[in-house]
């Protein structure tokens, strides 16, 4: 069986399957192909319980372990302590990728660390089950010896030692389940899951919840290819929320931030989508938004397309740090649920303020047409070409066009290549590149993977909320 | 007349003893209740849960399953009809409907025996006797000539009295030699010489026999029905020339293909049958009828018939209503002028019976799933869950329609057995309805060897049409949902990043693939050929039941889908049951290979003979026991040459379906 039909065979029959960063790996080791980090991860439903489900490739590289394998390894551990979701494994892996060890192996976020993780995650209660499926030698063969329970089917080996099912049920105890064939041992792994006990679950579904309105294909054409191309995230918000029903929140404040409340499938969430450059009231608007989700306990969501936060004269006068700083403090103390879709771009301080991956939302999607990088790359040439023509401009030297054109297009295309959500997928900055059309339903089954633990209560930072600037922020907007 | 009826005297019936099972108790129940008749039951050990039992207004147990000690006990019914306080017994069909000995029984109970005097029964029991009644009241009979004056022109001569063609047979003869057919007198010496010939050659003896010869013959029966006061009416003709081992699949009336003036001189002759024996109550002449329309008397069958629904159909009328009237002394309720026919009917009788390859074996077993069409009559004794059991037949319902002509009413057939959904045996739907597509039968070209005549076409191994594999792999994906309340996760189903998610499923032997393009997107394949298909209305109907509509190959259509423990029945274009793999389907697949040296019953029966014993060599094709069910006797015979290691069975032992009988080293 193939990796993938293992998962299918190891799900609920018709369960649907969120897998993540299929493009992981992806042009990341020259001529070395990686297919999806050679290890699949996702999120599916065994025996009727959410699970986060880890399966290696071994038709990739013997299921060797690279970096991005360890990484994406690691990643899906992350989303199964963070969501408390039962782990199950399907080990068909040779281990370290020798060649690259020195690039697994010794730091904290290397190879030990899967161990470690199935260690605490066990100790925390969150089940940890492997089914040995494949031959696993050096470092596959710990998984199984690491989780709480082990399948072991007949036939394959486990450790050097070419011990197999035989040996590790009957002798060593290391396994605990003998599989008969790959059909069996995920017949026992889904026997398994199912004498769980049950977890009471947070979703508030409603099967008969309203499609949109209108069709999700149509996001294609709303947003197109040119990010420099403005239009209405409500358009997009429309695609996505039962019924296209929005309740927006400050609709004529901070315009530039769109925010309100919508359901998923049933579930309600808070949105917050971009509509614009972040001003000052903006930041506010998601400040005071943020915290009456928190109050409520109402998950997050969060649709990108941001340039950044207003810049100027006028901006820095008007407390622009200050007020983004607010809403960077919001987002990142929100102890709901959050989920974060790139809709369009990605840059600079806005990325922060929108809750990039740096303040661990649950989940990071991407759409294929979304960029992601400090800057965009026009802004990144403009600012370095404005250096030069200032450096060559107090050296008394001539600065041509040419020798502009030259600077900047290396620069250009740098950041095209680096900003591109395939670049930012194969690095695991996100989950997953995800289809527009798709978005709803990603969305509806990663809300539902989050809420399978309560909800705690949030504690905010410091908010910078001194009256005296903020009136005078006020006076210098009104113009007295 | 023979046989005087009895004295007409009104004796109202206020209870009825129905000394039968299965459907035709529950029909004579039906009219019973209408006439505000109450209505015993008696049962035998294999009944005690069935319908008909549950439905009486009284029931009592009359032993062990065998029906000879149960439905054929006569004591034990009569008795039960005295402690019971019935005043009548109504047999049914088959058991004890046409024993002369039995009705005489009631009368001396003091019973009404709801069917005619013993002496008619005793009369057209008796082949030689009827056929002499017939002949003395002018009713056709097939003639012939068995007798001492062997002389060529003496056998011209009878010839010419029997009426062209005649069947020449060697007295002594068989398989087929020593016979000759003359269509006409021209031919008659030529064919005489012949015959004389080769029975010479063949059984040393040149005697021959002549019979009146009936070319391709249509079994037409009609129904007739007389009462104590010397009236008879015929009800019209039915005609059940299809049959297959002699047993009636499907019957229509009126017969297809028939001028009304020969329908009249039917009917009148059965009329004069019945008349000519004192006849009272329901019964049916058979007749035997050439294509030309000459029709020649068979038999009298003294009860109501399994097939007597199609006659109501046509006229309106309710059979067993008019038998308990009549039993009660009162005046048929129509006057022959008054009987309508109108339109056309069909009945088909649905067997739990494997009808591939023209094999007709009778099967037994649960019935884990039945459901007819409510716009058709349906005859039937079982409900979802009850058992086709080895003691009795193995019949599961009669489906009646009715249709303004014969068109109207065949399809109107299709359509209800399309939409009959029988789970846990084979039937013979599927067969039926290859008949009613057969353009002969829908020409109404029907006589008794249609089957066997057009064996090639009704058998043939049709391609399995694209439309059955795509209805089928939808059906299996969807009945792989489990949809729930519980969650997204639970309700987006085969949902997949970037992926088309694919099933493959087993149909019909092969591999079929469904790849879910989108939520109503589906692509279905196999053997290389692949089909874009569009998925509708998905719509549970509860009761692990629901229908779709898909739309694939330029066709649009609906499917039913039932989805049992262990099948899955999908009711579309085609009727198909496939077997749903177990949750433990992976310790199943450990324990194969059980049976291959041993030999097993094919069906649920009992163990009639052991032929080997333990330590006989035996070739391949050997007889090794013998079994009988459903009435049927079947052999078992080794499957390879071997060596008998074990007897599993015992004579006289029930054995269930693939029970291993004998084990070969």
């Amino acid at each position: 069986m193939l990796a993938r039909e293992r998962i299918d065979g190891l799900v609920d029959s018709g369960s649907p399957f969120l897998e993540f960063s299929q493009l992981a790996g992806y042009e990341m080791y020259g001529k070395e192909e990686v297919p999806s980090g050679g290890i699949l991860t996702g999120i599916g439903i065994v025996s009727g319980r959410v699970c986060v489900i880890v399966a290696n490739d071994a038709t990739v590289k013997g299921g060797t372990y690279y970096p991005i394998t360890v990484k994406k390894h690691l990643r899906a551990q992350e989303i199964a302590r963070e969501n408390n979701l039962p782990c199950i494994y399907l080990v068909d892996s040779g281990g370290a990728n020798l060649p690259r060890q020195a690039d697994i192996f010794a730091d904290s976020q290397h190879f030990g660390r899967i161990f470690y993780n199935q260690a605490t995650m066990s100790s925390q209660g969150i089940p940890q089950l492997a089914v040995v499926m494949g031959s696993c030698t050096a470092g596959g063969a710990y998984v199984p010896a690491m989780s709480d329970q082990a399948i072991i089917v007949k036939g394959t080996e486990l450790s050097e030692e070419l011990g197999g099912a035989d040996l590790h049920c009957g002798e060593s105890g290391v396994t605990d389940y003998y599989a008969h064939n790959d059909q069996h041992a995920l017949y026992l792994a889904r026997s398994c899951i199912a004498g769980l006990p049950p977890v009471e679950e947070q979703m508030t579904f409603n099967p008969n919840a309203d499609e949109p309105l209108y069709p999700a294909e149509e996001i294609y054409g709303i947003v197109g290819s040119n990010l420099k191309k403005t239009y209405d995230v409500r358009e997009v918000i429309a695609r996505i929320v039962d019924g296209s029903r929005f309740h927006e929140f400050k609709e004529r404040y901070g315009e530039t931030l769109v925010t309100g409340f919508a359901t998923i499938y049933g579930q309600r969430v808070g949105i917050l989508a971009n509509n614009g450059v972040l001003f000052a009231e903006s930041a506010m608007k998601g400040a005071h938004f943020i915290e009456l989700c928190c109050q409520r306990k109402i998950p997050l969501l969060f649709l990108q397309n941001i340039t950044g936060f207003m810049v100027g004269r006028d901006a820095e006068a008007g407390g622009i740090a200050k007020h983004g700083a607010k809403l960077v403090t919001a987002v990142a103390c929100a102890n709901v649920p959050k989920i974060t879709v790139l809709v369009g771009g990605s840059y600079g301080a806005g990325n922060y303020g929108m809750c990039g991956r740096g303040y661990s939302p649950r989940y990071v999607f991407m759409w294929p047409n979304s960029r992601i990088s400090v800057m965009g790359g026009e802004q990144a040439a403009n600012v370095l070409s404005t250096v030069q023509k200032e450096k060559k401009k107090r050296e008394g030297a001539e600065w041509t066009d040419q020798q502009d054109q030259d600077l900047r297009r290396p620069v250009e295309e740098k950041f095209e290549k680096e900003g591109h959500p395939y670049f930012a997928s194969a690095r695991l900055w996100d989950d997953g590149v995800i289809d527009p059309k798709d978005t709803r339903k990603v969305l509806g089954l990663a809300f539902q993977s989050t809420l399978q633990k309560p909800i705690p209560d949030t504690k905010f930072g410091v908010f910078r909320m001194d009256y005296n600037s903020e009136l005078f922020a006020f006076g210098h907007r009104i113009g007295a | 007349k023979r046989c005087a009826s009895t004295a007409p005297l009104i004796r109202p019936i206020q209870r009825v003893l129905v000394a039968n099972r299965g459907e035709i108790a529950i029909r004579v129940q039906n009219t019973a209740r209408k006439m505000g008749i109450e209505t015993v039951a008696v049962f035998s050990d294999a009944d005690r849960n069935s319908l008909f039992v549950k439905k009486a207004d009284k029931a009592y147990h009359i032993g062990p399953p065998l029906a000879s000690e149960s439905y054929l006990n006569m004591d034990k019914i009569i008795n039960t009809a005295l402690r019971s306080g019935a005043q009548a017994i109504h047999p049914g069909y088959g058991f004890l409907s046409e024993n002369a000995g039995f009705a005489e029984r009631c009368a001396q109970a003091g019973l009404v025996f709801i069917g005619p005097p013993a002496q008619a029964i005793r009369d057209m029991g008796a082949k030689n006797v009827s056929k002499q009644i017939m002949e003395d009241a002018k009713v056709p009979v097939v003639k012939g000539f068995h007798g001492e004056d062997q002389s060529d022109a003496n056998l011209k001569k009878k010839s010419q009295e029997i009426g062209y063609p005649v069947m020449l047979k060697a007295v002594y003869g068989g398989g087929g030699k020593g016979m000759r057919i003359a269509w006409n007198e021209g031919e008659f010496d030529e064919k005489l010489a012949s015959a004389r010939n080769e029975a010479k050659k063949s059984f040393g003896n040149d005697e021959m026999l002549v019979e009146k010869f009936v070319e391709r013959p249509r079994h037409v029966e009609v129904q007739v029905f007389g009462d104590h006061h010397g009236n008879y009416v015929h009800l019209w003709e039915r005609d059940c020339s299809v049959q297959r081992r002699h047993q009636k699949i499907i019957e229509e009336a009126p017969a297809p293909n028939m001028t009304h003036e020969n329908r009249l001189k039917l009917g009148e002759s059965a009329v004069r049958a019945a008349a000519a024996v004192g006849y009272v109550g329901a019964g049916t002449v058979e007749f035997i009828m050439d294509p030309r329309g000459e029709f020649y008397f068979m038999e009298m069958n003294t009860r109501l018939q399994v097939e007597h629904p199609v006659s109501e159909a046509i006229t309106g009328t309710d059979l067993v209503e008019w038998q308990l009237r009549v039993a009660q002394g009162e005046k048929l309720p129509l006057k022959q002028s008054e009987i309508p026919l109108n339109g056309h009917a069909f009945e088909c009788r649905v067997y739990a019976e494997d009808t591939r390859k023209g094999a007709f074996m009778p099967t037994a077993g649960r019935l884990n799933y039945v459901d007819f069409p409510e716009d058709a009559r349906i005859d039937t004794g079982v409900v979802s869950g009850d058992e086709v059991s080895i003691h009795y037949d193995p019949m599961i319902a009669k489906v009646v329609v009715w249709g303004k002509d014969r068109n109207v009413a065949a399809a109107k057939l299709e359509s209800a057995l399309a939409r009959t959904r029988i789970s846990g045996l084979p039937t013979n739907i599927d067969f039926v309805r290859r008949v009613l597509a057969h353009p002969e039968f829908a020409a109404g070209n029907v006589y008794t060897d249609f089957i066997p005549d057009h064996h090639e076409e009704l058998f043939a191994e049709a391609e399995t049409p694209a439309e059955i594999y795509v209805e089928s792999a939808v059906a299996h994906a969807l009945a792989a949902l489990k949809k729930s309340d519980a969650g997204v996760f639970q309700n987006l189903s085969f949902f997949r990043i970037n992926l088309a998610p694919k099933y493959v499923y087993k149909i019909e032997g092969k591999d079929v693939t469904v790849q879910f393009d989108s939520d109503r997107r589906l692509t279905v394949s196999y053997d290389g050929n692949s089909y874009e298909t569009l998925l509708n209305d998905v719509q549970a109907l509860g009761d692990n039941e629901f229908k779709f509509t898909v739309e694939a190959n330029g066709r649009r259509w609906s499917t039913i889908v039932k989805d049992l423990p262990e099948t899955l029945m999908v009711n579309g274009v085609g009727q198909n049951e496939y077997e749903t793999p177990a949750v433990h389907e992976a310790f199943d697949s450990l324990a194969g290979g059980a049976a291959s040296h041993s030999a097993v019953a094919p069906m649920p029966g009992i163990i009639e003979k052991i032929l080997v014993k333990p330590g006989d060599q035996v070739t391949t094709g050997q007889a090794l026991v013998v079994m009988t069910a459903m009435k049927m006797e079947y052999i078992i015979r080794a499957p390879e040459d071997s060596t008998i290691e074990h007897i599993k069975c015992q004579a006289g032992k029930n054995v269930p379906k693939n029970a291993v009988l004998v084990q070969f080293a």
